[in-house]
């Protein structure tokens, strides 16, 4: 990849995670660990990889994005808010009353949000019907979605996982968020899903292990999921949960819980500071 | 034109015949004879998508098919679209309010042979439940298409409730008019108000028989919109008649008695006497057994509506 457009995906995903903590700071609640864990794969989903406009965000052939694991909302919000959907001064209004920015994402009300994703499962057969409607009338939009890894304990996902194949949906790339941790504990622990990447290919997915906080890696997954032809494209994205910020890095604390005052200025300064 | 059709088999016929004035995309989940979707299918097999006996997830896929702006009829058994994935039509249907339509047959107790696991006797006060649902639940094949149709000219999420049992026709065509949100006034009467629903509209008007042979009036008012309800034809009828009973085929919690029950404690606060399924499971049996077994006869009804009259003050 070019040093330009790493620097400036780099800066986005920078933008992305500080947005997000700003975010769950302002609001005393909401989930930072796995925000900060997919903030690079956003920041090339929406800088780099899909056919959005800001502008026009309801425009017909766009590329679709559902957040699957929508309890990361802080960080899909973050990441509109760079791509300029909104204003980023709403990101301190998060979870508040009077918001448009819900707890979890609301196609309704939030511009960009292409659906309504929160409760686990559900997003990854909602970006299933896009693929299958695109397929249907002969459109090239692309469909994105992220699924957690612990997502990946509830039933319904692999039921998607079955349809996406039999209607051998290649316009749908889903990234498997594979931190490894969940509200209880290590996923292995608390109910072991993996081997995702089997799993993914047994049911019939063309899969690609990456490292989820490399660029070149995300950019390889992606070209490779637009080649591959009759297969949706699974990319197990190994990443860590808290990416960026020392101490909520690998810590299950961090799932669902709001820095104080004193966390929240060590996170910006960590963020802030790192290259 | 036979004298009788399921209301599940004007459903596909109705799919199958609207299929070529809408685009509307319909999914099934292995149960396309059964749903009789499967007529849709035969005549536009590139817009029918079999979901196989994942329901949960065909919800889903219906809620982001109808976000790219098509029309999906996602079809099941009534316990499956309104039970197993109530979660699902409940945050990713109803919350955003996107336009899927929810074909669920099979619903209440003449499901028949199958008995309780099938037989859905709950799912209009789950559906209810739902902010911005539109619960409609034709009496005859005539309304069943009427239902059909209006469901693709609303914009939002609308649950269609079919029966596998075949019902009279009620209606001539020339005559009828199908407008979501208006009940339709069947019988004028003055002594009590039968409201009722779907398979027990025409056994209403039996009822209306009964009542007549001993001297009593009976007002027969069909909803075949649950929600919204025609509150103001409901309350009309029972500020003229004092005594109301509905007639329902499902539980007697949270369907269409308690939707009554509801309207009009705030506005014409009356006896309402509930005939449905009484807070019980259904069970195997020919379907006119269970109907009698159950109490969703015109002999209950009409017993009801002396019930009621006996309440007035």
């Amino acid at each position: 990849m070019e040093q330009a457009k790493f620097s400036m995906l780099t800066e986005k995903a920078r933008e992305i995670r500080l947005g997000a903590v700003e975010a769950v700071f302002s609001a005393s609640s909401g989930h930072p660990g796995g925000s900060l864990s997919i903030a690079d794969i956003l920041s090339y989903l929406y800088f780099e990889e899909m056919n959005v406009d800001p502008a026009d965000p309801k425009k017909a052939d766009r590329d679709r994005f559902v957040l699957s694991k929508g309890h990361t909302a802080p960080a899909l919000y973050a990441t509109l808010a760079a791509r300029g959907y909104f204003d980023k001064a709403l990101l301190k209004t998060l979870r508040q009353v009077d918001s448009i920015l819900q707890g979890h994402p609301d196609m309704k009300h939030i511009p960009g949000v292409d659906m309504s994703t929160g409760s686990l499962g559900l997003g990854i057969s909602a970006a299933c019907g896009m693929a299958l409607s695109a397929k249907a009338s002969k459109d090239d939009y692309r469909v994105y979605t992220i699924v957690g890894d612990g997502e990946s304990e509830e039933g319904q996902v692999w039921e998607a996982a079955m349809f996406a194949a039999h209607y051998k949906l290649d316009n749908l790339c889903a990234f498997i968020d594979w931190n490894g941790l969940q509200i209880d504990g290590k996923i292995t622990d608390v109910m072991n899903p993996t081997p995702l990447d089997e799993k993914f290919a047994a049911f019939g997915w063309n899969v690609i292990v990456i490292d989820a906080h490399d660029f070149d890696q995300i950019e390889a997954a992606c070209k490779a999921a637009r080649e591959c032809k009759g297969k949706p494209t699974a990319i197990i994205a190994k990443s860590v949960k808290g990416k960026g910020v020392s101490f909520m890095e690998n810590q299950a604390g961090w799932h669902g819980k709001a820095p104080n005052k004193e966390q929240y200025e060590q996170a910006v300064a960590e963020l802030t500071a790192s290259v | 034109m036979a004298d009788k059709i399921a209301t599940r088999e004007a459903y596909g016929n109705a799919l199958a015949e609207l299929g070529e004035k809408y685009d509307i995309v319909v999914l099934d989940a292995d149960l396309a004879e059964a749903t009789k979707t499967l007529t849709f299918k035969k005549k536009f097999p590139e817009r029918h998508f079999d979901c196989g006996i994942a329901e949960g997830n065909m919800m889903a896929v219906a809620a982001g098919i109808a976000s790219t702006g098509k029309i999906p009829f996602a079809s099941s058994f009534a316990m499956f679209a309104a039970g197993r994935a109530f979660e699902q039509v409940r945050n990713c249907i109803g919350y955003p309010h996107l336009n899927v339509k929810i074909g669920a047959t099979h619903a209440g107790i003449s499901v028949g042979e199958d008995g309780a696991t099938h037989q859905c006797n709950e799912d209009i006060a789950l559906m209810r439940t739902i902010p911005g649902m539109v619960i409609l639940n034709p009496a005859d094949g005539l309304e069943a298409k009427a239902a059909v149709e209006a469901a693709i000219l609303h914009d939002g999420p609308v649950y269609l409730r079919f029966g596998r049992y075949a019902v009279p026709y009620l209606y001539d065509e020339a005559n009828y008019k199908f407008e979501i949100g208006k009940g339709i006034k069947l019988a004028e009467g003055s002594d009590v108000t039968i409201v009722a629903t779907g398979l027990m509209v025409h056994i209403a008007l039996e009822a209306k028989e009964l009542l007549a042979a001993e001297g009593i009036s009976a007002e027969v008012i069909n909803i075949h919109t649950i929600k919204p309800l025609d509150v103001e034809m409901i309350t009309e009828s029972a500020k003229k008649t004092g005594a109301v009973v509905t007639a329902e085929e499902h539980n007697i919690i949270g369907g269409l008695g308690g939707a009554v029950c509801e309207a009009l404690a705030g506005t014409c606060p009356v006896p309402v006497v509930r005939v449905g399924v009484e807070d019980k499971f259904g069970k195997s049996g020919k379907v006119p057994a269970l109907l009698e077994e159950y109490g969703l006869t015109a002999a209950n009804i009409a017993a009801k509506a002396k019930a009621a009259i006996a309440l007035k003050k």
